[in-house]
């Protein structure tokens, strides 16, 4: 069902939310923002959600501690201190950053705030030793043209980064605490985005804007997006950890797909007069004798069966072609609980379940024609925390598309993160007092204020002898910066402009990991290029021994490209003159182009094609 | 200058704004002035949470929108008491044990009830009968000597109530010196007095407040008697140690485990998730409730820090005072041009107790010279007592009516050890 929507018809409206790491130090602290290896030091803590002036604590904060999660922290001395291990309070904010958010400020014509207050954003997924974010509003109301198209920037911040995450075990979750305190921007846009692909070409010209300051981190994981997607009936939807650019739209794509989905299985159940039977069943002896590997592993750890009744949900669990429809949704939200799934009736009987069991559920849960129920096998208290859940999320079914925070899947689909958190939580962060943005600060800025896009651009173009093409792709896929400084020292804009815009797309096709190729390569490569080592056509090969892994002095060795030396071509020349002497007698300067050829075969990107038949037409013209 | 004023007139904090400037309009819930906020600068809470500041010109309008609402009253909460746990006090005197944050204007209010403390740590009820009461709400650098006294007496009553042990709720930084003063100040004691506080202020996640409090409550229903100071033992939220109050001290600005034992072991470790005590037994001082307070506090001790650039006039300025401790170089040393001025002091009657700012080891009046002609000149050396306590205890055994330099000399809380092995 690939057709293609009518996006306008369906009344998308997607915003985004990019969060650009800047290359300076820490925002709060002295330490380097660097990512390290080592996990040195741990130290284990709990978060408690604080109450609110209800006492009464958020409904998202609330979720997570129910989790009952402890976290550990990896604390690498080089990369982080007493302040990212919430044991010192923060200092700063680090000036050069600030700097750097309202450079951006200034790019978007945004109205930059007279004074900043960093507030404490409550977060206690473990992300943050605090329990909080701390995030400063630093400009409001900008503007951003994309494709001769106003998008409105409502907001601009200035926030920390949090931890990484590394694993989840025995209890624990584990983060490193490299990452915390990372300067970020935050760039908001309003929902004004109506297509997948341009939600892709607003976050590439931001992407660009932030690059031409030339002080943000680059690689993966730098700069990640977060959207907000909803159509005309549906929901506010917003997915988080989006890390691929290219993929947006595809994000995009699949989302609108669920929501009509989720709207379709509403109007379902609207006629079938679907209804939420707020009632937990134990169902241990109907299972009693089960031959199913899971069953019988959890009832000989003591646990017991426990179901809930669907009314009017059969076959919109899963659909008859085995699509997932409500059947991962329910799951979703049980798995919030700890437990590590549920079974529904429209998989069963399958897993080992039988259609007796499934007979003797039905039978105790008085199911009917158009009913389906949910199962789960754990502790009694455990099952009914996850089966509430599951009636939880049903009961949203009746509505359509839930408001939800989502977390985005490499594959382009997503997970339940989190119920939309309302109005975030925020209190001032009383250990940094407000920073006032001076005037002369701001005319500083805008007097240094970097390229704009549009003028690199345009520049490209009449330096570099670019075409408005390249010089936009190189801009696009963020090449520009690392190309400009290779073509100031090696030359060869036009090897370079070719080497990202066709090598780079051709290597990646062919399933190279590009991410292996470092800048440190590239320069490596290119100044052997320039002393004529190699020759161009040399390049992808190169490239693909260094995307596996060697260094380019070995890449150069095992793709056969060492330099071939004059008197080596010479020597080529001359055998081959000699292999073929009837014919170059016969032809004359006209064996050149047949035998050139030849030549470029055997001697493959080891030497400079212009060279080869310069020395091809001496040889020959020595002969005749 | 007063642009600000001007244009607020009579809007107050929590007050619904819109402020035109320039091009832009900003609507917010006016915020109090930020003592940190540059000069005519408004600051105003968004919609989307994030307070900003904007500064008043000639260009700005205010509008109020709608006055400020009432504040939302917290939401009553029933704490189920279990009757047959036994009885713990909990005697709040300051620092930010318990708090909770006003998310609408950002205001942080302590806890200055007894249910605000249970509310936010209901845990405690599910470990013992809690009796809770807010004796002063007192920021730890605003303790003053009479208020130990205070605190003694207040501990004295509640055993006598029938408390099985006393927490109390205490502000970090002078917390060593109150474990000090009651350790003196309580005689007879047969129960644990145990003190507590956060070094992360109670409004915020990631406090150590809660798990501090909950192993009080442990150390507080175990049988040691003795006044304790209950704190995290690392920077994990894990186990927490449990400090003789006479050899406590902080030594650290901000880490969770900034209280340390000084020339002593922790006097043992709680674990307060399973709630095991863990710690050697120690001598019960008598069944009976015979506890009284013995002596009060002289006010009128100073603590010198002796170092290079120290005058006659310094050792001149303590003169109006009852007593003096020096916190030495050393083992126990002072520049030896002052110990004429010392001794003049000395036999005028004023005590002087040597300690050292070492911290770490005990003083001693034989080693060097210097140290011979303090000893000669009367000063008390006081072995590895820690300054604080040595000024504390002075201060203490000046109410007596016993010899002070007996008394100081005495090993009556602890505030000696014998033998040390770090
Ligand atoms: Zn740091």
């Amino acid at each position: 069902m690939s057709v293609q929507k009518d996006y306008d018809e369906l009344g998308l409206k997607v915003g985004l939310e990019i969060h650009q790491q800047l290359d300076t130090k820490k925002l709060f602290c002295g330490c380097p923002s660097d990512m390290v290896e080592e996990e040195d030091r741990t130290v284990l803590r709990n978060l408690r959600p604080t109450e609110s002036e209800l006492g009464e604590v958020d409904k998202a904060a609330l979720m997570e501690a129910q989790k009952g999660l402890k976290f550990r922290y990896q604390a690498p001395e080089g990369s982080s201190c007493l302040v990212e291990l919430d044991e010192e309070p923060p200092a700063g904010p680090d000036e050069e950053a600030l700097d750097l958010a309202l450079t951006m400020a200034l790019f978007m014509n945004a109205e930059i705030m007279d004074e900043i207050h960093f507030m404490r954003k409550i977060v206690i997924d473990g992300s943050n030793t605090t329990g909080f974010q701390r995030t400063g509003l630093i400009a409001m109301n900008g503007t951003l043209e994309v494709n001769g198209k106003e998008i409105g920037i409502p907001t601009m911040c200035l926030e920390e980064d949090a931890a990484r995450s590394i694993e989840e075990k025995d209890g624990e979750k584990v983060f490193r605490l490299d990452r915390l305190g990372i300067p970020l921007v935050e760039i908001a846009t309003d929902p004004d985005i109506s297509s997948p692909e341009e939600a892709k070409e607003v976050a590439q010209n931001i992407g660009a804007l932030f690059r031409s300051t030339k002080s943000v981190k680059r690689g993966i994981g730098s700069i990640r997006e977060d959207l907000n997607v909803s159509i005309e009936e549906g929901a506010r939807v917003e997915m988080k950890g989006v890390q691929e650019l290219d993929m947006l739209p595809e994000y995009v794509e699949k989302e609108v797909d669920r929501q009509i989905k989720l709207l379709e299985i509403k109007e379902i159940l609207e006629e079938r007069n679907a209804e939420i039977v707020d009632k937990i069943y134990d169902v241990t002896e109907e299972f009693e004798g089960c031959e199913s590997g899971i069953i019988q592993g959890s009832l000989n750890k003591g646990n017991g069966v426990y179901a809930v009744k669907l009314k009017g949900f059969d076959g919109q669990l899963r659909g008859d072609e085995g699509e997932a429809l409500l059947g991962p949704e329910l799951a979703d939200y049980a798995k919030k609980t700890g437990v590590a799934g549920i079974f529904h009736s429209d998989e069963l009987p399958k897993f080992g379940i039988t259609d007796k069991e499934v007979k003797v559920v039905k039978k105790k849960l008085e199911i009917e024609e158009k009913d389906a129920f949910a199962l789960v096998t754990e502790s009694e208290e455990n099952s009914r925390d996850a089966l509430r859940k599951v009636i939880e999320r049903a009961e949203m079914a009746l509505k359509g598309v839930p408001e939800e925070t989502r977390q985005a899947q490499p594959d382009g689909t997503s997970s339940f993160l989190r119920p939309l958190s309302g109005e975030a939580r925020m209190y001032p962060e009383t250990d940094i007092p407000p920073k006032q943005v001076e005037r002369e600060r701001l005319k500083r800025l805008d007097e240094e204020l970097p390229e704009r896009p549009e003028e690199k651009i345009e520049r490209f173009q009449k330096e570099y002898g670019l075409n408005e093409q390249q010089s936009e792709q190189l801009f696009k896929k963020g090449y520009d910066v690392l190309f400009e400084r290779l073509v100031e020292r090696y030359g060869s804009p036009s090897v370079i402009t070719n080497t990202f815009l066709h090598t780079y797309p051709d290597l990646k096709k062919e399933g190279y990991e590009l991410e292996n190729i470092n800048e440190e390569d590239l320069e490596r490569m290119f100044k052997r290029f320039d002393a004529g080592e190699f020759a161009k056509e040399g390049i992808p090969d190169l490239l693909q021994e260094v995307a596996e892994g060697r260094s380019v002095k070995e890449a150069l060795k095992s793709a056969g490209l060492e330099t071939v030396s004059e008197e080596d071509i010479r020597e080529e020349v001359i055998d081959l003159i000699e292999d073929r002497s009837d014919f170059v007698e016969e032809r004359e300067m006209g064996a050149v182009g047949p035998l050139m050829g030849v030549l470029m075969k055997e001697l493959k990107g080891k030497a400079d094609g212009e060279k080869i038949s310069k020395i091809l037409r001496e040889e020959i013209q020595k002969r005749i | 200058m007063v642009q600000r004023e001007a244009l607020l007139k009579d809007a107050k904090p929590g007050d619904r704004l819109k402020i035109k400037k320039d091009e832009e309009t900003y609507e917010g819930v006016l915020m109090p002035i930020h003592r940190f906020s540059g000069e005519d600068i408004i600051t105003l809470k968004l919609d989307n949470g994030y307070n900003v500041g904007i500064k008043a010109d000639k260009n700005t309008e205010v509008e109020l929108i709608r006055k400020s609402e009432e504040e939302a009253k917290r939401k009553e909460k029933k704490i189920d008491i279990d009757e047959s746990k036994s009885t713990i006090s909990i005697l709040g005197t300051g620092g930010t044990i318990a708090s909770y944050v006003e998310y609408r204007t950002g205001a942080v209010h302590p806890a200055q009830t007894a249910d605000d403390l249970l509310f936010s740590n209901p845990e405690i009820a599910e470990r013992c009968r809690p009796k809770v009461e807010v004796l002063f709400s007192k920021l730890s650098e605003e303790m003053r000597p009479e208020d130990w006294v205070t605190i003694a007496d207040r501990v004295i009553e509640l055993f006598q109530e029938g408390s099985e042990g006393v927490i109390i709720s205490h502000g970090t930084d002078t917390m060593g010196y109150t474990a000090a003063a009651l350790s003196f100040l309580l005689e007879g004691l047969s129960k644990p007095v145990v003190l507590v506080g956060s070094q992360r202020s109670s409004d915020r996640p990631s406090s150590d407040a809660h798990l501090n409090l909950l192993a009080a409550v442990e150390m507080a229903k175990s049988d040691h008697p003795g006044v304790y100071v209950v704190m995290h033992e690392s920077m994990s939220d894990k186990k927490c140690a449990v400090h003789k109050g006479t050899k406590v001290r902080k030594m650290h600005t901000s880490r969770r485990d900034a209280f340390e034992s000084i020339n002593d072991e922790p006097v043992g470790f709680v674990d307060p998730e399973t709630g095991e005590v863990d710690i050697e037994e120690r001598p019960k001082k008598g069944e009976d409730e015979n506890i009284k307070r013995k002596g009060s506090m002289e006010e009128k001790v100073s603590l010198l820090y002796a170092n290079p650039g120290l005058t006659e006039e310094d050792i001149k300025h303590a003169r109006s005072k009852e007593g003096i401790v020096i916190a030495g170089t050393g083992l126990g040393h002072m520049p030896t041009d002052l110990i004429p001025a010392l001794e003049e002091i000395i036999d005028e009657g004023l005590p002087v107790v040597m300690t050292s700012q070492c911290l770490y080891g005990t003083v001693n009046g034989h080693v060097y010279s210097a140290g011979r002609e303090l000893k000669e000149a009367g000063v008390i050396f006081a072995g590895d007592m820690l300054p604080e306590t040595a000024m504390v205890k002075l201060m203490w055994a000046l109410t007596l009516d016993e010899d002070v330099e007996k008394v100081m000399k005495q090993n009556i809380a602890g505030e000696y050890t014998e033998r040390r092995i770090r």
